[in-house]
């Protein structure tokens, strides 16, 4: 059907079955998937969380994840028959000629060892390599990776290399015996997009040189335009459409992989600055903090948040986004500067400050999963709220929880009584909105509320929020990394770079030139659909001036 | 390594705080206890002049406050007084017999530690198969019985019905290394069983409770054995617990062996501190405890130093 010719097939897997543990049974996850990957082809696995794109990656390397199992089907690599050989063949395949790049090469790389050590552990274990001549390959894959300082990054260990040069040191690692097969397993979703780029830039330059087949699994399909020749898209264990990058993205035949492409299109209008001269609802002025001991963090920042406004906070992590949240709720005393409230200034410490000074800094978290209380009822979750900031007991406090409830479009007699591991991430995530609202604040933090959440429900959360927004007249200081976000919802972006605003205005100006460099960065390291975008924008940067290169 | 050296002084200045805190409680419990020494020393006939001249003679007559701190300036340089029932200096009577304890602890020690460890690299590498339940059955067996009936059960098998060791460990002038060894194995051996499955449990536990990080996935999808998986990737990032319990257990080792002494009549420090309570020899009482806290806080320290030395994030900042 393309480039590749019918007898280079490397990877052949037919009607894939595979069983997940739960509830104390084994249900279907994989559910007769088929797979067919030639030599030196890069195809990409796309679909949302649970649609089992890592489990089919790691069945590709005849692996079961622990609380899974191969029920049924072929998985054939290079002619040899992965079901039905032993644990020991199928292990000897591992690191030698399917090599797997994790998501977090920061959780991946084991803590006690050495980069260079983990490096050379596969080829001196299959005796591919002496030892000393792994390290100097592995030295000469770090340069062509474009690590900095090649010969010696190797001796560090994980926690001294940042997680962009972790992440490419651990694509050098899956290089280390020169496999056939690599599985990406959404090697950069963890990463800032001004990082992401040299880590697609580097991959792919390492398969092209190599000749490698790749198996690239992610959720981004920005990212996935720039890495992949075919693209397979997924839904809940089943296979809805393979095809190649172009014809994908000019002309998907599924309802399903059209809705995926649709996501990014949800915009609202945006809203200006009321002109009769109101005090700012809130007015973060001058701030500088840092923590205990440490060196500053927040550098003489200043914003204001208007009532019924959104206002993003956009830079790459570590910038002082979350921190500023902690300085406004009053987590985090700031040593100068000072958090206006309609013009009254709030004490900096939360213990200070009385009720109804707390009530209106209120926020929802990123992980809906850590941010809840596993062991508590839904109801207490929503209702200690409740009664703590405006005093309801009895039947007032139950029809209180139930109004929140059908808010944020949770039917509430069947929500009341559950736990939150009930509960899918997204339905989380609006229990975490519910709760914020029980103080009935004017103000809400959403702290990266979208990020760890699939796009079609992210999607729903954005759609949430903005009609909780025109119908309560909130307020939302939005955190954020990704600056699709920030156009569908945002009326106002401030960009953050190491403590410091770099950049603050409306929308509409902050998406047209000109900018400042740093939110030029930004910008253009957004991926996008076309799949040329990553050539052209190496071409244009250059690529020593990529990433870590460019910010620095 | 200069954090390091800091770290361990600070941590030395805490403990040396914790001893004088734990001197004071000491001192004073001791104090607390009911009964007199002059009037045991004295027995039941004795007037009340005689009682009185003795407590002078002791200078127990003078205030609690001062008695404590001649007490503490004397301890600091291990001089705690004379025993007041025979009159020898307390720093004689309890320093060859707390060398016999160290000496039984490290006998202990040498075998059980790296039996612990070595099982529950086991167990954890074989987890829910029936070496790791029949393991984990004996030890918790050993565990579970009362140390000087499992003492007297080796009694039975070892010394008496076979005679391979002696029933009794009392020590004499001019043993050999080796007959020291043969003839306390069997107290040795129950101190071994006493504590093995408490390390080993901790081991098989801090193991098993990292084979779901990623790293160790990491390290399966490199085609690593499982072998290699759990020596190389989990054990290097397990120490942490291990050390502690491992501390805890040496500690138990040192200040909790006094039934085992008793069945073996082996002269350690703990059969001394059962007589001088019994006797109310106040000195040596708190001798004797305050030996055994300063052994507890060193101990801990050094876990916390093994703990700091096994982790790369601190022996290798950024």
């Amino acid at each position: 059907m393309s480039k590749f010719k019918e007898k280079d097939v490397l990877l052949k897997i037919r009607d894939l079955r595979i069983d997940g543990f739960s509830d104390e049974t084994w249900v279907p996850i994989i559910k007769g998937v088929d797979l067919t990957l030639h030599r030196g082809e890069v195809m990409g696995l796309i679909g949302e969380s649970g649609a089992g794109k890592s489990t089919i990656g790691a069945a590709a390397m005849g692996y079961a994840r622990d609380g899974t199992r191969i029920s049924s089907g072929s998985i054939e690599f290079d002619g040899m028959e992965l079901s039905t050989a032993t644990e020991g063949e199928r292990r000897a395949l591992r690191g030698s000629r399917i090599a797997y790049v994790a998501q977090s090469a920061a959780a991946s790389f084991n803590p006690a060892h050495k980069l260079i050590d983990q490096h050379t552990e596969a080829p001196v274990h299959y005796r591919i390599k002496k030892r000393m001549e792994s390290q100097e390959d592995a030295m000469t894959l770090y340069e062509r990776l474009r690590l900095p300082n090649p010969s010696e990054i190797g001796f560090r260990y994980p926690h001294q290399v940042s997680g962009g040069q972790l992440q490419r040191a651990m694509t050098a690692m899956a290089m280390s015996c020169r496999p056939d097969l690599i599985i990406f397993d959404e090697p950069t979703t963890a990463l800032d997009v001004t990082t992401q780029i040299e880590v697609l830039a580097a991959i792919r330059d390492i398969v092209d040189q190599f000749q490698t087949a790749a198996i690239y699994i992610t959720h981004d399909l920005a990212v996935v335009a720039q890495m992949a020749d075919t693209i397979k898209v997924l839904l809940k264990g089943e296979e809805v459409e393979e095809q190649t990058t172009e014809k994908m993205l000019d002309d998907p035949q599924e309802d399903y992989t059209k809705s995926l492409w649709a996501v990014r299109s949800f915009q609202r209008p945006q809203k200006k600055r009321p002109s009769d001269g109101s005090p700012p609802l809130i007015s973060v002025k001058n701030i500088d903090a840092a923590y205990t001991g440490g060196v500053k963090v927040l550098d003489d920042v200043s914003f204001d948040i208007y009532p019924g406004m959104t206002v993003a906070v956009v830079g790459e992590s570590g910038s002082g986004k979350s921190t500023t949240a902690r300085v406004i709720t009053g987590l985090l005393p700031p040593s100068a500067g000072e958090i206006q409230f309609k013009g009254q200034t709030l004490p900096k410490f939360y213990k200070d400050r009385n009720r109804d000074q707390l009530r209106q800094a209120q926020m929802i978290y990123q992980m809906a999963d850590t941010a809840l209380n596993p062991k508590v009822k839904i109801c207490d979750i929503i209702g200690r709220p409740a009664e703590f900031y405006s005093g309801l007991t009895g039947p007032a406090l139950k029809q209180r929880v139930d109004e929140l409830l059908d808010l944020i479009e949770l039917e509430p007699a069947k929500y009341y009584n559950r736990y939150p591991p009930e509960l899918s991430g997204g339905q989380k995530q609006r229990i975490g909105i519910a709760r914020a609202l029980a103080a009935e604040p004017e103000f809400i933090i959403c702290d990266e509320v979208t990020s760890a959440l699939d796009q079609l429900v992210a999607e729903g959360i954005l759609k949430l929020l903005d009609r909780l927004q025109q119908d309560l007249g909130l307020a939302y200081m939005f955190i954020t990394h990704d600056l699709a976000t920030v156009r569908s919802i945002a009326d106002e972006v401030v960009v953050m770079q190491n403590g410091k605003v770099v950049e603050q205005g409306p929308k509409d100006e902050m998406f047209q030139p000109p900018h400042h460099p740093y939110t030029d960065l930004l910008l253009s390291s957004v991926p996008e659909m076309d799949p040329n975008w990553l050539t052209t924008l190496l071409e244009e940067r250059g690529v020593d001036n990529i990433g870590e290169a460019a910010t620095s | 390594m200069g954090d390091l050296l800091g770290l361990v002084l600070k941590r030395l200045g805490l403990g040396l705080v914790t001893l004088l805190v734990v001197s004071i409680l000491i001192f004073f419990a001791v104090e607390l206890l009911p009964g007199d020494t002059a009037q045991q020393i004295l027995g039941q006939g004795a007037t009340e002049e005689t009682v009185r001249a003795l407590r002078e003679q002791l200078g127990l007559d003078r205030p609690m406050v001062v008695r404590y701190l001649d007490w503490l300036s004397g301890a600091i340089f291990f001089d705690f007084g004379v025993s007041a029932i025979s009159g020898d200096p307390v720093t004689a009577s309890i320093g060859p017999r707390f060398a016999n304890t160290l000496f039984l602890a490290c006998y202990a020690a040498v075998i059980a530690v790296p039996i612990a460890i070595f099982l529950g690299v086991l167990v954890a590498l074989f987890r829910n198969t029936v070496f790791d339940r029949v393991a984990n059955v004996l030890t918790l067996t050993s565990i579970s019985s009362p140390e000087f009936f499992l003492g007297y059960i080796l009694i039975l098998y070892l010394a008496v019905k076979t005679s391979l060791f002696p029933a009794i460990s009392s020590l004499s002038e001019g043993m050999t290394f080796g007959e020291l060894l043969h003839r306390t194995f069997l107290p040795a051996l129950t101190l071994v069983l006493v504590v093995t499955a408490h390390m080993m449990r901790m081991t098989r536990a801090a193991i098993i409770n990292l084979l779901s990080s990623p790293y160790i996935e990491m390290a399966r999808l490199k085609g690593m054995p499982p072998f290699k998986v759990i020596v190389r990737h989990a054990l290097p990032n397990a120490w942490a617990p291990i050390i502690n319990v491992v501390a805890l257990n040496l500690a138990y080792l040192i200040t909790g062996v006094v039934l085992v002494e008793v069945v073996f009549v082996y002269p350690g420090v703990g059969q001394l501190l059962v007589d001088a309570v019994s006797k109310r020899d106040f000195p040596v009482v708190q001798a004797c405890c305050l030996i055994f806290a300063a052994t507890f806080i060193l101990l801990n320290l050094a876990a916390d130093v093994g703990t700091i030395l096994t982790n790369p994030r601190l022996r290798h900042p950024k």
